[in-house]
């Protein structure tokens, strides 16, 4: 019965750690993966093999910055032009269509950079940071992120899908506008 | 033994802290505070009356001497008319509370008079915003975390809230109101008084709630007019070649992503207008003194003195932080 107890509390703590990278509030983030130093990549040649790209953004796994992201996403007016993720005057951000791909270090670039017809870039303007917020909740739009940690509702009245209740889509980089 | 023997003057301590000062209902600066004030005191004094009276009876109880010969019927008879006439003054004094809560409360809604001044307090996480109507659209003034008002004549406000419940409270001179989103809900204040008081939110709303101050200063209407002239001003002209450096990080960088400086291309309304911020108190919602020292602190690294609030930390190089740390100075 005792161990039983134990084997119990040890499966309950387990997942219990899961929750932890989840909720963390990295209120502070000026580490090295983090600054605008990294290069942008402007073209698909190479000297020797492709540098690796990183898979998920430092984000990915935290509820917190993702709705930070959301946050940010109506305050520096992205849903201006992708309007909440359907689309506008940019592209649908919620569909399975990527022009730039899809990976995290192509997001950051298409915000930092900006892109052809219409995308600014937002170099210097918003902190490292709140751009990988910005690049998790970008791939929350699609589904591209744990579902609990995906925005369940809006802060204001809207009577869209919530992030964490759209089907996941698969990426498909098609490159032309 | 040590921290029970401490608790009692701790507790004598924060009591009298409520009496006096500029964030204290019990010394009131106007008309609403003073009603809220009289109608505290009462309450009080006669609740302390009927606690002391009660404590006294408790103490005869337990110490008079048992008669001898149990006369029960007597004892009952007695005892039934003491426990009436304790209901009958229990429900005498609660009535006359009900009444007095009630006209005191009748006269807290709206002022006597017309509002001499309207404006709208809007609540952010975490700081307020204070905007002035105007017949004229482009005569609004935004002034953030400072409320001035002129005294001796009641000011109306429609309180809003950008995200949260917030709740605006300067106990000197008005109770609390609750800001809440989607909904337009109104209070007013006056103050009789020049003078600085202090304002706090009274409705938790996150994590740097307890850093959601704001002061209000009660002046003159004519020093209060020179103030409202003077902050429907654009921004000041920077003079020396630093803070035209100052302006010009300030443009290109991070900051004219959320703040307004009228007068200038920053017109972003997510965070405070810093057009007059030079003019100000205080810094971060009445979080620091307005000095160059703390300003710099602020605009470096603010997660670390307010952890939590929207604005991102800052990694400017030194010479462009003081050009930027002049630049804000200078707008007065």
């Amino acid at each position: 019965m005792m161990r039983w107890n134990s084997y119990l509390l040890a499966v309950v703590l387990s997942i219990a750690s899961a929750g932890c990278e989840r909720e963390v509030r990295p209120f502070q983030d000026l580490s090295a993966a983090s600054t605008t130093s990294q290069k942008p990549t402007l073209s698909q040649l190479y000297p020797g093999a492709p540098p690796p790209q990183p898979e998920s953004s430092p984000f990915q796994h935290n509820a917190y910055a993702m709705a930070e992201g959301k946050r940010l996403f109506d305050s520096y007016n992205c849903s201006g032009c992708h309007a909440h993720g359907g689309g506008g005057m940019g592209p649908a951000l919620m569909d399975d269509q990527w022009i730039y791909g899809s990976n995290p270090a192509n997001i950051f670039e298409t915000i930092v950079e900006g892109r052809p017809n219409g995308m600014p870039s937002f170099r210097n303007k918003i902190p490292d940071q709140q751009v990988w917020q910005l690049v998790a909740y970008v791939q929350s739009m699609n589904g591209q992120a744990p579902i609990d940690v995906m925005p369940g509702r809006s802060d204001h009245l809207s009577n869209g899908t919530p992030e964490n209740a759209r089907p996941a889509e698969t990426p498909k980089q098609t490159g032309k506008p | 033994m040590k921290a029970s023997r401490l608790a009692p003057i701790i507790a004598a301590a924060v009591a009298a802290t409520a009496c006096s000062g500029n964030q204290a209902m019990f010394n009131p600066q106007g008309p609403a505070a003073r009603s809220i004030a009289s109608l505290g005191w009462f309450l009080l004094s006669v609740c302390a009356v009927i606690y002391v009276l009660v404590m006294l009876v408790a103490a005869w109880a337990l110490t008079r001497r048992r008669s001898g010969s149990d006369d029960l019927p007597a004892t009952t008879t007695r005892l039934s008319r003491a426990v009436t006439a304790g209901v009958l003054v229990t429900a005498v004094i609660l009535a006359i509370f009900t009444v007095s809560s009630v006209v005191a409360g009748r006269g807290l809604t709206s002022p006597s008079g017309p509002g001499a001044v309207n404006l709208d307090v809007i609540g952010h996480r975490w700081w307020w915003e204070f905007q002035y109507h105007d017949v004229t659209p482009s005569d609004f003034v935004t002034s953030p975390n400072e409320l001035h008002i002129p005294v001796g004549v009641p000011i109306q406000i429609r309180a809003l809230s950008r995200d949260v419940i917030h709740s605006f409270w300067v106990p000197n001179l008005h109770g609390k109101r609750d800001l809440i989103p989607g909904d337009v809900t109104n209070t007013w204040i006056q103050a009789d008084q020049p003078g600085v008081y202090r304002g706090q939110c009274a409705e938790y709303c996150g994590y740097q709630h307890a850093h959601m101050a704001f002061v209000v200063v009660a002046q003159p209407m004519n020093e209060f007019l020179d103030w409202i002239a003077h902050q429907r001003q654009p921004a000041a002209e920077p003079s020396s070649d630093e803070a035209r450096h100052g302006r010009d990080v300030f443009l290109h960088s991070t900051c004219v992503m959320c703040h307004t400086v009228r007068g200038t291309d920053a017109g972003a309304r997510l965070g405070p207008d810093l057009t007059h911020v030079g003019s100000r108190q205080a810094i971060a919602a009445g979080t620091l003194p307005n000095t160059r020292g703390h300003l710099a602190g602020w605009v470096a690294d603010p997660q670390s003195i307010k952890p939590g609030v929207v604005m991102p930390p800052n990694p400017l190089q030194p010479s462009d932080l003081q050009a930027v740390l002049t630049y804000l100075r200078s707008l007065r």
